[in-house]
């Protein structure tokens, strides 16, 4: 009985968060209401008992994700009132077209029935006594090692990426040049004068 | 107890309100991106539904790296919008083929 009313809550949550993450006004507020969209979904992750998508989802996206949108939208100094234009044309056309899709997804649905499906063998199968976390774990580092790395490839390529295409060199800048610097010598930057008196010296 | 239909509406409401982002926010690149994080969202929930009521952990697993590739996404993404909006002051998306070059 709890577990329903939680789900219900959280599936209501997510779908009129999502909606009004594409229909908000300002990106900002877009943004924070895609941080309450992934709550939500983290939290049906865990009702249906998969705690470490969940807290991932929660730790990356909201964490991270999120926090880049918002830095990205507070960067750009953009106008948000020409952002909006021809909004309402598309929106019909995309909301034409999105229901026919979510109506055809639900036809297949109701084509196919959840109780029917038996796997032969299951890749992994649950083990009840296993908590979650040490269960993905014990799968992740074994058996989808090189998976597992290929991700982590995956992301430094991203890091990469995004310094590579974001980074712009400055003109009039003096920054900092080491080499020169620890190859200077003492004879090079100073020099000894003898000059007559009343004279001074030059530079 | 839940059943997974609940679970694939839910992901397929999400899925189709993801399209009606990319398709409406024409002008808005940054809430195109949030459109795209919403459908790979929905295919997440669909990973981990499908995972729980088959008794197979494979899909957390591969739900797992949906969400690196998504969080790779989203860095060059916005590392792109960034550089888009220096060149050009404008994040619309009718006129992205001038990033040919």
């Amino acid at each position: 009985m709890i577990q329903a009313i939680a789900f219900y809550l959280f599936a209501v949550m997510v779908i009129v968060s999502g909606a009004l993450t594409i229909t908000a006004r300002n990106p900002v507020h877009a943004v924070l209401w895609l941080i309450l969209a992934f709550f939500n979904a983290a939290g049906l992750m865990v009702i249906v008992g998969a705690e470490f998508i969940a807290m991932l989802l929660v730790i990356v996206y909201v964490g991270a994700v999120a926090v880049l949108f918002l830095f990205v939208v507070m960067m750009l100094n953009i106008d948000f009132a020409e952002l909006r234009a021809g909004f309402a044309r598309y929106a019909a056309i995309g909301l034409v077209l999105a229901i026919a899709l979510a109506a055809e997804i639900m036809i297949a649905f109701g084509a196919w029935s959840a109780g029917g499906i038996a796997l032969g063998r299951r890749a992994a199968p649950i083990d009840a006594g296993v908590p979650n976390i040490e269960a993905i774990g014990m799968l992740l580092y074994t058996r989808y090692l090189f998976v597992f790395e290929g991700a982590g490839l995956v992301l430094l390529v991203a890091m990469i990426g995004a310094i590579v295409l974001t980074h712009r060199e400055r003109g009039g800048v003096r920054g900092q040049n080491i080499s020169r610097q620890v190859a200077r010598r003492p004879q090079d930057a100073t020099r000894n004068t003898q000059p007559g008196v009343g004279q001074g010296v030059e530079l | 107890m839940i059943g997974l239909t609940h679970y694939l509406v839910v992901a397929a409401i999400l899925f189709a309100l993801g399209v009606v982002g990319i398709i409406a926010n024409r002008k808005n690149l940054i809430v195109m991106l949030m459109a795209v994080e919403l459908i790979l969202l929905s295919v997440n929930l669909n990973f981990v539904a499908f995972s729980s009521y088959l008794h197979d952990l494979v899909g957390q697993v591969f739900a797992m790296f949906v969400l690196t590739v998504a969080a790779g996404e989203a860095a060059i993404g916005l590392a792109i919008l960034v550089i888009y909006f220096r060149g050009r002051g404008t994040i619309s998306v009718d006129d992205v083929n001038r990033m040919k070059g």
